[in-house]
């Protein structure tokens, strides 16, 4: 109930403006401590513990355990599922977005793309997983159709929805429309003037896009790749939906070592929780520093 | 000889005709400005002489030789931009450069265009700069320079002074001109300030829905506007209705006050009403004596405007602005005074196109 | 130009294939439970599995407490931020942004180390306290977006002069937040719960390490156990997702016209 004739008696801060600085920070305490609880703490405990023997005494023998084969193997191959993806990703987002904003196409097809993009990444996760093993899978209707009407027998070829490729082929689809996501705004702010400039001083498409819209475009185009490569190697639910424990994967590890002690070395499992921090901080930190550079350059 | 000439150009965008039956011819050297309001169709005209849009009839020809076909690319034309379009991840002096690397001419070739180029400009010493470092004027010229580095046969400037401040405008549409006359190339100049055209311009088209109104120099466009749009477009104009009493004498009746007319008397039609034009500067506070035509009023408006006071009469339906200097030494007359106001025969201007009974 | 086209064509029609594909597949997939013949048995049997509805129940309740305690969490220091401490912005956006860049399995991991029954704060002991881990972990991976969303519509409805014009006419900073603010982040708090529904909903990885029966636990099990229920449970949760990602077009959408009546 709000009352016409206000105390200011009270120490309410909202009417206390000379004493804000001392209590405003009231205000955000509940939030800072759920941070605290829940981001920070948690992810200090693993980082710290990294560094830590069973009996918390600090060491670098964790570390160096991370080189042990099976583990140098296991961030091996998501390294490799994550970039492929994201390169992969990248490409046929970029030329996906440029269809949709430079491509001469009608006009209702943008909306549609971008509903679309902004939709699809929420697919991914287990259900992403059952779609692709009701498209490719061994009893999927796109394998059922390649053998009944081209006689090919996919899975005697070697393909297997359940493997590095066919994980790579689930990925893009939450990859290809972030990038698109990403990449459309930033060609919107390639201005049609500088294309006719370009023209009319002579160049074709080739010089526009080798000496204006590229060099432009790349901190973009680097940077999401980089997003679209921390997205990838994070990812836990589509892999283990789609491949089970098959793929050697470091969140499938994880997921294992959390589950139940698989590595019978607690530390161990920070010491990888560490990497796998490192690899996606770094990546976020490069795109950051690149959309940056964007902005101070290109105003 | 016309260099170049634009042929019963059309175009239409779905149901608008925006550019209607486009004929003109421009000699070499020329400075021609298009002058109109948003949406008369000057940036489209503009846009298809450059080869950014395609007529949909009518060519174009550069020089004698038929360019409607040609790409944009293929035209060897120069253009300027409203927004410069100057290339972010460029410094100036590439900037300037790109037409000539597009046309792979030898590193050295390219460094000494460049440098005469911001030399015509005026800016030797920001070639190392990126257009982001530099005032919208600064960007513009560089723009200019950009455009005539490869040296155009025809230079398009599409509004490009419409971005800035109004002292900026007034010094470097003086500096267009400039280097134009220096480098003697064919310029067409689209703008709505007719301000701008008037001053540059060798000669002015003005264009209104679409079509031509009236092409001239800047003071056949002023002092004889031949439709009443180019007269109330192009500088400030009273507009005046008047009854013809006799058409072959040129007598008009202006609210009950006789006047003459001794230009354009064969566009006068007896016993109808018409529109009649009058300049501000024609009309002088007074009795001008004989000869000269004569309305009584009163002062139902006065505009201080620094050098210029701006005063309007009222008749009885009609109202005359008439400007006078500034002058220090007599304060402006004042509100609702009787006055009498004087102007010559011969600027009483006939409108065409509103006789009505 | 038409070259551009053509090839823009041929882009577009490719991704649609790929695109389209795996949802029509699933869904034929789906209606083939009865040998030789199409149906929705598939859909009846999950729709009528005592386990899809519970799991759907408690990942719907959860979802439906996580908007509202993130919501109660968000807002008002979404408020405090904008109107009285500016310089702890950059702090709060970075906490707001470390769940995009440090990956729920990580966190989840910390969750089971630090919370577990050793430890000071013991919450995964009971199944009621690992509840509200849970939601405390769906209200962190939630965060980016709705602090976002709230932000951003904090920022165009001028919360200083609105705040101003409360307090002159006597309002106390509580009545001011539910009365004033509140009402007119409208759309940007409903926005944010759907989107929070579609996330949690489909969540998988935090929901089966803590062990907590929620739907995404649930469909994994489905899929590892039956052949054409996971498809009918996909295009289930597809549609679901679907149909929250397009309530927030609309409201995105509609948006100018909520506001202008707001006044």
């Amino acid at each position: 109930m709000t009352q016409v004739f206000q105390e200011t008696a009270s120490p309410n801060p909202a009417l206390a403006p000379t004493r804000a600085p001392s209590w405003a920070w009231l205000g955000v305490a509940p939030f800072m401590v759920f941070a605290l609880l829940f981001l920070i703490l948690p992810t200090l405990h693993l980082v710290v513990g990294a560094f830590q023997d069973a009996d918390g005494n600090f060491t670098l023998h964790n570390i160096a355990n991370l080189f042990q084969p099976q583990i140098v193997a296991s961030f091996w191959v998501t390294i490799q599922i994550s970039m492929i993806s994201a390169v992969g990703g990248a490409v046929i987002g970029f030329l996906l977005a440029y269809a949709g904003v430079m491509g001469g196409l009608p006009r209702w097809v943008r909306p549609v793309l971008m509903t679309f993009s902004g939709v699809a990444p929420n697919f991914a996760g287990i259900p992403l997983a059952f779609a692709f093993l009701a498209t490719l899978g061994r009893t999927g209707l796109i394998t059922a159709l390649l053998f009944n009407v081209f006689g090919f027998k996919l899975y005697d070829h070697g393909f297997n929805i359940t493997t590095f490729w066919g994980l790579i082929l689930a990925y893009l689809y939450f990859q290809i429309p972030l990038m698109v996501l990403i990449l459309v705004p930033a060609l919107d702010g390639l201005k049609r003037e500088w294309r006719e400039a370009s023209d009319i001083l002579g160049g074709g498409a080739w010089h526009f896009w080798r000496y204006v819209a590229i060099p432009i475009l790349w901190p973009s185009l680097v940077g999401t790749t980089l997003l679209l490569f921390a997205n990838a190697f994070g990812a836990v639910a589509t892999a283990y939906g789609l491949t089970g424990s098959g793929i050697n994967l470091v969140t499938i590890m994880l997921f294992a070592q959390i589950r139940g002690d698989v590595l019978h070395d607690q530390n161990l499992g920070y010491a990888i929780s560490l990497g796998m921090v490192v690899i996606t901080v770094l990546s976020n930190l490069i795109y950051i520093v690149l959309r940056a550079r964007t902005r101070r350059a290109f105003r | 000889m016309a260099f170049l000439e634009l042929e019963n150009l059309q175009k239409t965008f779905g149901a608008n005709n925006v550019v209607q039956g486009f004929d003109l011819s421009v000699a070499q050297g020329e400075f021609v400005s298009f002058l109109g309001p948003s949406g008369c169709g000057k940036t489209t005209t503009l846009r298809m002489v450059a080869g950014f849009e395609h007529p949909d009839a009518g060519c174009i020809r550069i020089g004698g030789k038929d360019v409607t076909g040609l790409r944009a690319n293929q035209r060897h034309i120069g253009m300027v931009f409203q927004s410069y379009a100057l290339f972010p991840n460029m410094t100036v002096a590439e900037n300037v450069a790109y037409g000539l690397k597009i046309a792979r001419r030898p590193a050295a070739e390219i460094r000494q265009r460049v440098e005469e180029m911001l030399a015509l400009i005026k800016l030797p010493a920001m070639a190392q700069r990126y257009p982001h470092q530099l005032s919208g004027g600064q960007q513009q010229r560089v723009a200019l320079a950009r455009a005539l580095s490869v040296n155009p046969q025809v230079l398009l400037l599409d509004e490009p002074l419409s971005a800035l401040d109004a002292k900026i405008r007034i010094s470097l549409r003086e500096e267009i001109r400039a280097v134009q006359r220096k480098l003697g190339i064919t310029t067409i100049y689209v703008t709505h300030d007719q301000e701008e055209a008037l001053s540059i311009s060798d000669r002015i088209v003005v264009m209104n829905e679409g079509r031509i109104d009236q092409v001239g120099t800047p003071f056949e466009i002023y002092n004889r506007p031949r439709t009443r749009f180019v007269a109330s477009f192009v500088g400030t104009l009273n507009i005046l209705q008047g009854q013809v009493l006799d058409a072959a004498g040129g007598r008009i009746l202006i609210d009950g006050q006789e006047v003459q007319v001794t230009r354009g008397q064969s566009d006068l039609a007896s016993g109808k009403i018409q529109a009649f034009a009058l300049r501000p500067e024609a009309v002088t506070l007074g009795d001008g004596g004989v000869g000269r035509n004569r309305l009584r009023g009163s002062i139902d408006q006065v505009s201080f405007l620094g050098s210029v006071v701006r005063i309007r009469v009222k008749l009885k339906d009609n109202a005359i602005l008439l400007d006078t200097f500034n002058n220090p030494g007599v304060a402006p007359p004042e509100f609702g005074r009787e006055v009498d106001v004087n102007f010559g025969t011969e600027d009483l201007l006939v409108l065409d196109g509103a006789g009505r009974d | 130009m038409k070259r551009t086209r053509s090839f823009s064509w041929i882009v577009m029609a490719v991704c649609a294939i790929y695109f389209l594909t795996p949802l029509i597949c699933t869904f034929e997939f789906s209606l083939r439970l009865k040998r030789g013949v199409y149906s929705f048995a598939a859909y009846e049997n999950v729709l009528g599995d005592s386990h899809f509805q519970a799991s759907f129940l408690y990942s719907t309740v959860l979802s439906v407490a996580t908007i509202v305690f993130g919501t109660l969490l968000v807002v008002p220091t979404a408020y405090w931020v904008q109107l009285r401490l500016p310089r702890f912005r950059p702090v709060v956006e970075f906490l707001t942004l470390m769940p995009l860049v440090i990956p729920a399995i990580i966190l989840v991991f910390g969750y089971v180390r630090i919370y577990n029954s050793s430890s000071i704060v013991p919450m995964t002991s009971a199944s009621w306290s690992t509840d509200v881990l849970l939601g405390c972990s769906y209200i962190t991976l939630a965060l980016p977006y709705m602090y976002r969303a709230i932000d951003t519509g904090l920022q165009s409805i001028d919360v200083k002069t609105l705040t101003e014009a409360a307090e002159s006419l006597g309002a106390k900073w509580p009545s001011i937040l539910f009365g004033v603010i509140l009402p007119n982040l409208r759309v940007a708090i409903i926005s944010s719960a759907f989107l929070t529904f579609a996330t949690v909903i489909g969540e998988f990885t935090i929901a089966s390490l803590l062990d907590r029966p929620a739907f995404g636990p649930y469909l994994q099990l489905v899929g590892a156990n039956r052949a054409y229920e996971p498809s009918a449970l996909a295009v289930i949760t597809f549609l679901i997702t679907w149909g929250c990602m397009g309530v927030i077009q609309l409201l995105g959408r509609g948006r100018r016209g909520i506001s202008a009546s707001a006044y």
